[in-house]
């Protein structure tokens, strides 16, 4: 069974005369020790998901789901409670992450308080242990050290620490690798890796990055305008991506270009968040779309394991009508 | 380390203030229009005594020379003696500045107890009864005057309730029948080291109600500091980090935001502890307190130079420790003071 299984969701904000979707039909699965990528432009809603999860959505937000379980259980229900116990999150930009004025040890130590009945000297044992495990040379000194102390690598290693202190079996990573650079990044993906086989975790992974999903991932979603446009492995979906969105997306990325060429951009903008959209977000910008993509929901498509919704590009029923 | 090195810069930085302001009482002696000499020489004096006087002052001496020897005096603590009392100074003052000093260190404890929980309890629920009430018994506290505070307190607590004495700094059954052995001049530390539990109380019970009306303008201004502060913390991505990792509500507000948020609330009473030291003549007064307050403010009135002189000294030596303190306590809540 999956770990997290979500079925159109959407979250709404109220403002005043309205109110803001911040999510309009959100489907993810993620499967128990795999590591999935969320995708998407700023806005998309990624973080926004990220927060429905952990019980953290702005106050007076309203959640609709047909479906919306973690483990079995109902996020609606048991969101706050599992919050830091089952789901943890490592934040993204380790050095706004971390308290400026608390040394590391307050802050793993924390953690652990808040979630395990351990004696001091067993605390301090397992900050050590935990803090070694994401590769942290000298993790005593570590302890000693205040935030501004450490590098960013080191930051980001200390955050991950922490959001393994809660013992936690689903970590949502957001943009981990974002403040680091590329060398430094790649460390912390395989640290990533390593921990989910070593560990038996699970990560929601969420970045724009198309590298870093298809460095570490296992499978993806993509999100657009706070919809769910295709997801399935990610050697489906990176190289046979069905959605024009997706398609357009990798497109726009500079390797994608020849060289000496102008980068493909994806004309026009993203949906205002406040209007409701009755077909498909995407289609006021799709290169292929025709008239009616506008005006009722796209189908969805299945091929083996790769979903995707589009009213365009079939699936494998087009193929075999083809 | 970059901590010593901070506390050395603050120290020197410190002594310059110190050596200021000696500069600046030593001149305003001299400009101030009323001749010491004639002042010291007693009530209708002839002008053969003024300048006696004038001789036993060495008020002669080219104004260089009179200075080195007022900066000599001022550092070993000899303060010479009042023109109006003909007492020691540095005797008068070693009677005076504990009671003050009790006080106002008091007094600022009692500022720092309540207003900075109450700011940070007041940003944690913005907008609802906390922070509604808060805010009105902030301005209350601020805004109303000393006098008229302390005259309420005495009413409700003295009065009415009986709870409390009404004013001086110790029962007459103790001070007069079993007086305490002055080691310190500080009533409670005396006490303690007396082990005169009795006394302790007593002390204790005839300093709520002046610290109470020294503390309220402090800790007014400290909520509202603090909570302004705490509501810009509460905004930062550690504060949602520590909440996704599952910290108790509790401990995010006191054991992570707060700690961020203390910096200009302990500014504040810092500056306030200074203020107390010789601004609270109206509550020292009100409450009977012998303090440095009255002593100095009846000096000023009679121009009696040399106390003037050595309470402004004196009390400069305690804002510079007590800024020096909270120079300390910010490096130490923040590390990053000191690297700045």
């Amino acid at each position: 069974m999956a770990l997290l299984e979500i079925r159109a969701l959407s979250v709404d904000l109220p403002v005043p005369n309205g109110a803001i979707h911040a999510l309009r039909r959100v489907d993810l699965t993620v499967t128990r020790g795999t590591i999935h990528g969320l995708i998407g432009e700023s806005g998309c809603g990624k973080t926004m998901t990220a927060m429905a999860l952990l019980g953290l959505l702005p106050r007076g937000a309203q959640i609709k789901a047909d479906r919306f379980a973690f483990d079995g259980m109902d996020l609606r229900d048991v969101a706050e409670s599992l919050r830091g116990r089952r789901i943890a999150l490592i934040s993204q930009d380790p050095a706004a992450a971390l308290n400026p004025v608390l040394t590391i040890r307050r802050q793993i130590d924390d953690v652990l308080r808040a979630h395990h009945a351990l004696p001091k000297v067993a605390r301090h044992a397992r900050a050590v242990e935990l803090l070694a495990a994401t590769g942290l040379p000298d993790p005593e000194r570590v302890l000693r050290s205040y935030p501004h102390q450490l590098s960013g690598g080191m930051q980001q290693r200390v955050v991950i620490a922490q959001a393994l202190a809660t013992g936690a079996d689903l970590l949502i990573a957001d943009e981990p690798t974002t403040a680091l650079d590329v060398t430094i990044g790649a460390q912390v993906l395989a640290l990533l890796r390593n921990l989910v086989q070593a560990r038996g975790l699970t990560i929601l992974m969420i970045t724009h990055d198309m590298d870093v999903v298809a460095e570490v991932c296992d499978s993806a979603t993509i999100l657009y305008a706070g919809t769910s446009i295709e997801d399935g492995p990610v050697a489906e979906v990176l190289t046979h991506p069905r959605h024009p969105y997706t398609r357009a997306l990798l497109a726009a990325l500079p390797d994608a270009a020849p060289r000496g060429a102008k980068l493909a951009a994806i004309e026009g903008q993203i949906p205002p968040p406040f209007k409701p959209i009755a077909g498909c977000a995407f289609a006021p910008r799709c290169a292929v779309a025709r008239a009616e993509c506008a005006l009722r929901p796209p189908p969805e498509r299945l091929d083996g394991a790769h979903r995707w919704t589009c009213l365009v590009e079939g699936g494998l029923d087009d193929k075999t009508a083809a | 380390m970059g901590l010593g090195r901070y506390i050395l810069r603050r120290f020197v930085l410190s002594a310059f203030v110190v050596v200021g302001v000696t500069f600046l009482v030593f001149i305003a002696a001299q400009v101030v229009p009323s001749d010491p000499a004639a002042l010291y020489a007693g009530p209708r004096p002839s002008a053969e005594q003024i300048e006696k006087a004038r001789a036993e002052l060495h008020l002669d001496a080219s104004l260089p020379v009179r200075f080195i020897a007022f900066a000599k005096a001022m550092a070993t603590g000899d303060f010479g003696v009042s023109y109006k009392s003909r007492r020691l100074i540095s005797q008068d003052l070693a009677a005076f500045l504990p009671a003050t000093l009790e006080l106002a260190a008091f007094s600022t404890f009692l500022a720092l107890l309540i207003g900075i929980p109450a700011g940070a309890l007041a940003a944690a629920y913005r907008g609802g009864w906390p922070d509604r009430m808060g805010g009105l018994a902030s301005i209350g506290a601020v805004a109303m005057p000393a006098f008229f505070l302390a005259m309420l307190l005495q009413f409700v607590f003295a009065k009415w309730l009986g709870v409390l004495p009404l004013s001086g700094r110790m029962s007459r059954e103790i001070s007069i029948s079993d007086p305490l052995l002055p080691v310190t001049g500080f009533a409670l530390i005396d006490a303690l080291l007396a082990r005169r539990f009795d006394a302790f109380g007593d002390a204790f019970a005839h300093l709520i109600l002046p610290a109470l009306t020294l503390a309220a303008y402090p800790a007014g201004i400290a909520m509202r500091l603090t909570r302004s502060a705490m509501i810009e913390i509460l905004e930062r991505r550690h504060i949602l980090a520590a909440r996704a990792l599952g910290l108790s509500r509790r401990r995010i507000l006191f054991g992570h935001a707060l700690p961020n948020a203390v910096g200009p609330a302990l500014t504040v009473l810092g500056l306030s502890f200074a203020f107390a030291l010789t601004g609270s003549v109206l509550v020292e007064i009100i409450f009977a307190w012998p303090g440095l307050g009255r002593y100095v403010s009846e000096a000023i009135l009679s121009k009696d130079f040399p106390v003037i002189a050595a309470a402004t000294f004196v009390v400069t030596l305690c804002y510079a420790a007590m800024n020096l303190i909270l120079d300390l306590a910010q490096a130490l809540i923040d590390p990053r003071v000191a690297l700045k």
